[in-house]
């Protein structure tokens, strides 16, 4: 597994970047991350972000599309709005977490 | 293979009752709710089971309810087709034996769905059920799914890709719907892409069983939050779920179920006599896929492990190729049929591990 260096910080990721170990992320390397994908970060994107982290935290797994519209409250729909086009996938990859089963 | 006139219905439906053993009680009623505070199973004909261990197995179903318009009366068995219910079936193979053109669209509302090769594998027969009756330069197939690729699993996803492109049907992927247009007969995501269509095979949203969630034991789809390696449920110490109603990351099919059962079987008596579970499941699927013209192939993964290639035996018929179209893997699952009724739903042991085994396998890469 490559090792690559986000926000001067060494950082264990897979084959497609995503990264590998809970405890190296952080918001620093979240704007890194979004700004690679060219997402543009607002308080919008931040709760799910969080949401996705505590709940990772709790599940110790990435929750999906659905669970982040039916637990964490955001409409899929706005997923899209926000991450476009592949939201699960955006979502985790800045949150610093694996795919979320559905898309594994 | 019934919507396309291979199979009867009568064919593919059995009286369950014969095949329990003798001094298991068999009670034919629905569960209306589960209170697992106090170990107790109300079924809606009033009577209240009590129970000390709690199997959950009532796995999972289509809901085209859940999507706005996919069950629209003026659409749905009209032109909008789900083929995992018998009677969907049925009405689809009356509808296909008469289609003489058209755009045909396969449609996957969100995974996981069970059995999640039978809509590539409808896709394949679709093609060569076409190409016999020689119309298929009239009819357009396109794929709609809300996956990357064309399967899960990046090596197969690949194989299973160019599989659908030879074919010339078009794939259409990251399509997570949003709803189903009857008047125009259109799918649109929620990023606002429309796929036109004139008969729609969709398969709907699954979901566990409603009593589940108002039991208070499921996810947001109803399945049985459980421990991946032994089913033993993540809440209750005296619950466990498996086949197609538990969580785990597994395929929801036949395979996976015959599979984990097995390990289980020693695993619980062990657990109520107080003794840890010895076995640890690894996710081993299995899945034959039948490709059209008399030809299939077969996949095997776990967790961990992605669909091989190489050969994988089969008692009575051998060495089966993997992840490669040929005629052994059709017979093998013609054959299946028959190992189904007469062994496996016995309880009787094939000589297939329960445990994935990397003999006679290649391991390739994703990349
Ligand atoms: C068209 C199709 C093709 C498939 N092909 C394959 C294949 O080729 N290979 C493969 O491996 N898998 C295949 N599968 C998947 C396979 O059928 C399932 O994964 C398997 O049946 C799961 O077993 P299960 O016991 O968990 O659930 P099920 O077989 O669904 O059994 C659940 C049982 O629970 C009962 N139940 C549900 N709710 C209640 C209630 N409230 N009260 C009382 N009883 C209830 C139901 O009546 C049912 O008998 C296919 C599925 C479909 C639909």
């Amino acid at each position: 597994m490559p090792v690559i260096e986000i926000a001067g910080k060494q950082i264990n990721v897979n084959e497609e970047g995503f990264l590998t170990k809970y405890d190296e992320w952080d918001e620093e390397i979240a704007k890194v991350l979004a700004k690679q994908i060219e997402v543009e970060m607002t308080d919008a994107h931040w709760n799910i972000i969080k949401f996705l982290r505590e709940d990772f935290k709790k599940e110790g797994e990435t929750a999906t599309s659905r669970r982040v519209q039916t637990v964490g409250g955001v409409p899929v729909k706005e997923q899209f709005v926000l991450f476009p086009k592949k939201p699960a996938k955006k979502m985790a990859y800045i949150a610093g977490l694996p795919k979320p089963k559905g898309c594994v | 293979m019934l919507p396309f006139g291979v199979y009867k219905a009568e064919e593919l439906v059995k009286k369950r009752d014969h095949f329990f053993p003798k001094n298991v009680e068999f009670i034919r009623a629905e569960i209306d709710k589960i209170v697992p505070e106090s170990n107790h199973v109300f079924l809606t004909d009033g009577r209240v089971l009590e129970y000390d261990q709690l199997v959950i197995a009532t796995g999972t179903s289509p809901r085209p309810d859940q999507t706005p318009g996919m069950d629209d009366p003026a659409t749905w068995r009209k032109s909008v087709f789900d083929f995992f219910t018998l009677d969907g079936s049925v009405a689809l193979r009356d509808a296909l034996a008469t289609r003489q053109g058209g755009r045909l669209v396969i449609h996957i509302t969100e995974m996981p769905i069970k059995c999640p090769v039978a809509p590539l594998e409808f896709a394949f027969l679709a093609d060569a059920f076409f190409e016999d009756r020689k119309i298929r330069d009239k009819v357009e197939i396109v794929y709609v799914t809300p996956l990357e690729g064309a399967f899960t699993k990046p090596v197969s996803s690949k194989h299973l890709g160019s599989m659908l492109e030879e074919r010339k049907i078009r794939l259409e992927p990251d399509f997570v719907i949003e709803h189903i247009d009857p008047e125009t007969k259109t799918l649109v995501s929620m990023d606002e892409r429309e796929v036109p269509f004139d008969l729609l095979v969709t398969i709907p949203l699954n979901m566990g069983e409603d009593f589940i969630a108002r039991s208070g034991m499921g996810n947001e789809l109803n399945y049985v939050p459980v421990d991946k390696e032994t089913f033993l449920s993540i809440k209750y110490p005296n619950v466990f779920a498996l086949g197609d109603a538990s969580d785990i990351p597994a395929s929801k099919a036949g395979s996976v179920a015959h599979f984990a059962i097995e390990l289980f079987t020693e695993n619980f008596v062990d657990y109520i006599e107080g003794r840890s579970m010895k076995h640890r499941f690894d996710g081993h699927a299995n899945c034959f896929i039948e490709s059209g013209h008399g030809k299939g192939l077969l996949i095997d993964f776990n967790y961990t492990t992605e669909p091989l290639t190489g050969k994988f035996p089969i008692p009575f018929i051998g060495p089966l190729p993997l992840l490669k179209e040929s005629r052994l893997n059709h017979m093998g699952k013609l054959a299946f049929r028959w190992i189904y009724w007469n062994m496996l739903i016995k309880g009787r042991r094939i000589p297939i591990s329960t445990l994935m085994s990397m003999a006679g396998k290649r391991q390739t890469t994703s990349k």
